[in-house]
């Protein structure tokens, strides 16, 4: 590897996580107002022009405010929790791609932190990793708060994720129809649905070609799955003020709380962009054949990317303002009565159909 | 020379991970020795460019074994004094002595050198620099799909065995 390689390699990191961290500043402010709006309230409107700046201004309170440790804290574990948190949090997006990749000389740069042939299982590999943040948090703040938000996250967190995983083996089963063999690497998913259904009839030549035509069943899984796996509302159950103060970080504040604070949104933003890569064609969107100019038509990928990922947040901030909290045995029935079975039967169905379509009739 | 720095530094953390696993008084922090281990193993498994396995080891291990491990630590509870008394006689010092006589094997073996085992890889698939999931998966399906199915069915008995051994309930004659 030379060191040019490595500059690239590491300039894409350093991009994508620059990124992140924009995009997450962002987020936090459009949250307070849309669900401002929502509630016919004004919202954060002091800082900066409709307060875009609030975010800033809360990151630098929390940073200078004091981080209290109870008396019966596990300090080892209590300090490194929130550690635990962001790091799996950052991990996630690195998978993926948010541009189309770029030519710089003669090397093909592809805008994503690292394309691991191996992409979707190292998603579900750091999701369960982030698990780990929530259970110590809890525990070692040594308070029965945060332990009964702690193991009711945790649980929640489980179930949820093998329908999130059963959601992703369904759309990994179509796109290995779509091509030369199965694939599990983001970039390859998002190559596959570049175009249109025009070869299915030509009616369909409007229709883009993402998995959510094929998939929509999936889709409404992973969406469901997405939102209880970030633990957000009306799957806050963890958080539940009126029962659990603030479930697994109770105890936490300053710095530390800000961690756990900027994990969650992270983890809303990256679910949210791996959703729009699976089902909604990532960065592909309509190039216009370079009537743009150069530089527009470059950005013109990323632009589609964000724009699909925002839709699905907003989806997220809607949920909040529109539903009330489920109850803890209804979240743990829709999780295992109804998300998985539901997975599960899509993954046979449609293996089936697409196995047909592919190979014809066992028979033949 | 990068390889050999990622050997030594994961390798030191599954050592030290492994001796928390031991020597720490806290069964959390036992178990948080655990996952250090698992979490330095995979690492080592990405430098020998298996990222399925470790993809695998972090999922299965570190994911959902050791969060299972975690839980019932904390659900029983680790506040309770525990019994530390003594009452092995012998074994410390015998376990002692037969580890000391492995390291000298190992040391004399490694200093005398000329052994081969593991005979070193001669053929190297220039391809497979990014990933094997293609050569896992393709044998696994073709050439050994009745072990796999059969082991899938296994357990999936087996743990349709469990739930119904805790759920039976003896009757009151």
């Amino acid at each position: 590897m030379t060191w040019t390689e490595l500059g690239i390699v590491a300039l894409r990191v350093i991009l994508t996580f620059g990124l992140l961290l924009v995009v997450t500043i962002i987020n936090v402010w459009a949250e307070r107002k849309i669900v401002a709006d929502m509630q016919s309230r004004i919202g954060p409107s002091r800082a900066g022009p409709f307060g875009v700046l609030q975010t800033v201004a809360d990151g630098l309170k929390l940073f200078f405010k004091e981080s209290i440790t109870p008396r019966k804290a596990e300090l080892g574990l209590y300090t490194l929790a929130p550690f635990l948190a962001v790091i799996p949090a950052f991990l996630i997006f690195m998978m993926v791609p948010w541009g189309a990749p770029v030519t710089v000389g003669d090397e093909v740069v592809p805008l994503q932190g690292a394309d691991l042939n191996i992409g979707l299982l190292f998603i579900l590999a750091m999701s369960s990793m982030a698990v780990y943040a929530v259970v110590l948090a809890g525990w070692s703040s040594g308070s029965k708060y945060p332990l009964l938000g702690g193991v009711r996250a945790t649980a929640q967190a489980i179930s949820y994720e093998a329908a999130m995983g059963l959601a992703m083996v369904s759309v990994v089963v179509f796109t290995a129809t779509q091509g030369d063999g199965g694939t599990l690497s983001l970039s390859e998913i998002v190559a596959r649905q570049g175009g249109n259904w025009g070869d299915v009839a030509p009616i369909f030549s409007i229709v883009p070609r993402w998995n959510l035509v094929p998939q929509l069943v999936a889709f409404v899984i992973f969406l469901v799955a997405i939102v209880a796996e970030t633990n957000r509302a009306p799957f806050d159950l963890v958080e539940a003020e009126q029962e659990l103060v603030g479930g697994y970080h109770t105890e936490y504040s300053g710095m530390r709380f800000a961690m756990f604070f900027l994990a969650e949104y992270i983890n809303i933003f990256s679910m949210s962009a791996i959703a729009a890569t699976l089902f909604l064609g990532g960065w592909n969107g309509p190039t216009f054949d370079g009537a743009l100019p150069g530089l527009v038509s470059a950005a013109l990928p990323t632009v589609w990317f964000l724009l699909k990922t925002y839709v699905i947040v907003f989806i997220f901030f809607w949920l909040r303002a529109t539903l009330p909290r489920l109850r803890y045995d209804q979240l743990m029935t829709l999780g295992w009565k109804g998300l998985i079975p539901a997975a599960l039967a899509w993954i046979a169905l449609s293996a089936v159909i697409f196995g047909f379509r592919q190979f014809g009739p066992p028979w033949s | 020379m990068v390889e050999l720095a990622l050997f030594a530094l994961m390798g030191l953390g599954a050592l030290a991970g492994a001796v928390t696993v031991v020597m720490a008084r806290n069964p959390v922090y036992s178990a948080m020795g655990l996952l250090a281990t698992l979490l330095s193993v995979a690492v080592l498994y990405v430098v020998q460019l298996a990222h399925l396995v470790a993809a695998v080891q972090v999922i299965v291990y570190a994911g959902a074994v050791l969060t299972l491990f975690l839980f019932v630590i904390m659900l029983i509870g680790v506040d309770q004094v525990v019994d530390t008394d003594e009452r092995l006689r012998y074994q410390r010092p015998l376990v002692g002595g037969v580890a000391g006589l492995i390291i000298l094997f190992a040391a004399a073996l490694t200093m005398l050198g000329d052994f081969d085992w593991v005979p070193p890889a001669t053929v190297m698939n220039p391809d497979a620099t990014n990933g094997t999931v293609e050569a896992v998966a393709v044998p696994l399906f073709t050439d050994w799909v009745l072990a796999f199915e059969a082991t899938a069915l296994l357990l999936t008995v087996a743990a349709a065995g469990a739930i119904a051994l805790a759920a039976y309930r003896r009757r009151r004659v």
